[in-house]
């Protein structure tokens, strides 16, 4: 997994509430076995017309978004499916970090496995964010994860949390099934014990 | 020993290792995978040389994509795509020796109707399935949840996953339900109360007299649709309705072995005491027959109401909700019931058992459904429809002008053929109303069977009380 130290970059606003992972990466967009590629269908139905002409006014359309590398959006942001395909559209299209109020549980947890970073705010900081958002290309932020700092195109300088395991993670690029298989004695372990005790699992 | 949450008990007993920060290696007993979210993680394991570490806990059964009418076999059914991924699970069940149902195999169906079906899943184990509607599988008091591809990897590697406990929600149903009422109107009812954002971060134990005197199946609708209030799962505790279903299943515990899982399933439950993190209490009786008007499952309400205003509501969902209303080609004020319909999808993961089947057959026997009426039934698995037949139900919805479907997840996402076409609106008994969920510029109202019945009749939303 590509590591993820300081981002500086372009923000887009996405201020709509409940944007659910079928407007991230429509269904029609899952049929593939690939993990890559989905970046051209992000948002697909919200961003192209029927006929694959762009909507002018879709946020990503805009010239002074369509290099954002973060993305600012309202509540409840990866609400719905479990698809992975929805990370890996948005770190395909090269967003690398989300800012919200609150993520979908599963779409969070999918985020930290594909070298995104997803950032839980209260309202009144991702509202400061947004409007900087909204400034356009000017407004470049940056989000120094190993400092847990954002710092706004004004200066801003905004504080936030992070599961220390999964900053540990995203920092070095790790890959989660080299660092469980480390503790494969502990697996086998539960395995011969739970055995034991609930043999009809 | 302090009191202990249902939640806490299971998770106590999956914890293979803690670290020093309370992030855990949860040991998983079920995993089931279907054929969209898993041909990159078979596809990670080949690459780096590893094999499936338990193929003995794992199953898998192809359902996303899979056509729903007669003579599938025939690939030109699947577009090419479709062809290619339901293929890749072929390959990669036979290679990697889990458990498979192809769907040439009667047993074959949407996952989360297979594994409870088949005796796979059973009170106090792990469940997890690349899918978030795997909180069906709560419903037996099984700790399930949905993860994403790399996390079916992990645990096809190490058979766990790295977590972090949530906190406990206890969503309480007082009382009993009024007739028309059904545990889909339940769940919806809930997460009209709470958003679907109220149970992030939290695992949902449903209790109460009205989740009591529900059936497994009516259960397994309730905690299917916890996804839909953001939980990460939903859980009922074990009781005699659960171990009455359970028995018998080909892959549940036989004889003694049975006796020795049944002494442990009767420890799973709530201790009088325990810490919930929040409560949310509904009362049984207010419950009334539901219908979402929008495109977020929580735009819910009962099915006398009218559509609401977007200046009803506060903050983001104000926009939310004009847009929602706009893209549902409604008008504010407008009564529920005055909402015409021209498809009517039965099925899915929520809704797709055979008692579901018979509250449909219920209301449209020897009745015809509404002229130019697209409506279809599509059984959860080759099993339910089997017995659907066996019962006589299939003839009934047939006579009635139902089209009578194969197994699969149809049109709840509109992976397969089965799809909306623009501007068409469809009362379903499946789990979201997003934009563009059974089709592109499809519309959506989520209801329960009785009530996408009654639509089919009558051409509208209808009260299924009025029909009663």
């Amino acid at each position: 997994m590509e590591k993820f130290e300081k981002l500086q970059g372009i923000a887009a606003p996405m201020p709509l509430v409940n944007i659910d992972t079928d407007m991230i990466i429509p269904k029609v967009f899952l049929k593939s076995i690939q993990r890559t590629g989905f970046g051209k269908n992000l948002f697909d139905e919200m961003r192209y017309n029927r006929d694959g002409t762009e909507i002018a006014d879709f946020v990503l359309n805009k010239p002074q978004y369509r290099e954002a590398s973060i993305l600012v959006a309202g509540d409840n942001f990866g609400c719905g499916s479990s698809r992975e395909h929805a990370p890996w559209a948005i770190a395909d299209f090269g967003i690398k970090c989300v800012i919200s109020t609150s993520f979908a549980d599963i779409f969070f947890n999918n985020c930290f496995k594909n070298g995104i970073l997803p950032i839980v705010l209260p309202q009144e900081q991702v509202d400061l964010l947004m409007k900087d958002a909204e400034k356009g290309a000017n407004a470049r932020m940056t989000v120094d994860l190993e400092a847990q700092e954002i710092t706004s195109s004004d200066g801003d300088v905004i504080a936030f949390e992070v599961d220390a395991f999964k900053k540990h993670c995203l920092l070095n690029g790790l890959d989660d099934i080299g660092l469980t298989m480390e503790k494969a004695a502990s697996i086998d372990a539960y395995e011969a014990k739970a055995g034991a005790e609930r043999p009809w699992v | 020993m302090s009191p202990k949450t249902l939640y806490d008990k299971i998770w106590d007993a999956h914890v293979a290792h803690e670290a020093d920060d309370g992030t855990c290696l949860l040991y998983i007993d079920r995993h089931l995978v279907h054929e969209v979210t898993s041909p990159q993680a078979f596809e990670g394991l080949r690459m780096a040389g590893r094999k499936v570490r338990a193929p003995e806990k794992t199953i898998a059964v192809p359902d996303h994509n899979v056509p729903t009418t007669e003579g599938r076999d025939d690939p030109a059914q699947m577009t090419e795509e479709s062809r290619i991924q339901v293929a890749a699970l072929d390959t990669n069940a036979r290679e990697f020796g889990v458990h498979y149902y192809p769907v040439s195999d009667v047993r074959q169906g949407i996952v989360h109707i297979v594994g409870p079906e088949q005796g796979w899943t059973l009170p106090g184990m792990t469940v997890v399935c690349g899918d978030s509607h795997t909180a069906t599988h709560g419903a037996f008091g099984a700790l399930a949840h949905g993860i994403g591809t790399s996390e079916v990897e992990h645990v096809l590697a190490t058979q766990t996953l790295i977590q972090k406990k949530s906190l406990n929600m206890k969503v309480e149903i007082t009382g009993k339900l009024k007739p028309g009422v059904t545990a889909k109107d339940i769940t919806l009812a809930v997460i009209g109360e709470t958003g679907t954002a109220g149970g992030t971060g939290y695992v949902i134990e449903y209790c109460g007299e009205a989740i009591r005197d529900l059936s497994m199946e009516g259960r397994m609708t309730v905690c299917n649709m916890a996804i839909e209030g953001g939980a990460r799962a939903g859980l009922i505790a074990p009781d005699e309705t659960t171990f009455n279903y359970v028995k018998g299943r080909p892959h549940a515990p036989k004889a003694g072995a049975y006796e020795q899982a049944l002494e442990y399933w009767k420890t799973l439950y709530t201790d009088e005491g325990a810490h919930f993190d929040k409560v949310v209490t509904l009362k049984g009786e207010d419950i009334q027959p539901v219908v979402t008007w929008g495109t977020s499952p929580e735009d819910v309400l009962p099915i006398t109401g009218v559509v609401p205003h977007p200046e009803d509501f506060e903050g983001g969902k104000v926009d939310a909700a004009r847009r929602s209303i706009e893209y549902m080609g409604l008008t504010p004020g407008q009564k529920l019931t005055d909402i015409e319909i021209d498809t009517v999808f039965i099925g899915s993961c929520t809704n797709g058992r055979i008692e579901d089947f018979r509250a449909v057959a219920e209301v449209v026997k020897g009745k015809k459904i509404k002229e130019g009426m697209r409506a279809m039934i599509v059984p959860g698995s080759g099993l339910v429809r089997a017995q659907a037949e066996e019962e006589g139900l299939a003839d009934i919805f047939r006579e009635a002008g139902f089209e009578w479907r194969l197994a699969g997840c149809s049109m709840c996402l509109a992976m397969n053929p089965d799809q909306l076409s623009e501007g068409e609106r469809c009362a379903a008994t499946s789990n979201r109303n997003f934009e563009g969920r059974q089709g592109y510029k499809g519309r959506t109202h989520l209801v329960s069977p009785a009530m996408a019945a009654a639509a089919a009749l009558t051409g509208k939303l209808t009260d299924i009380r009025e029909l009663m």
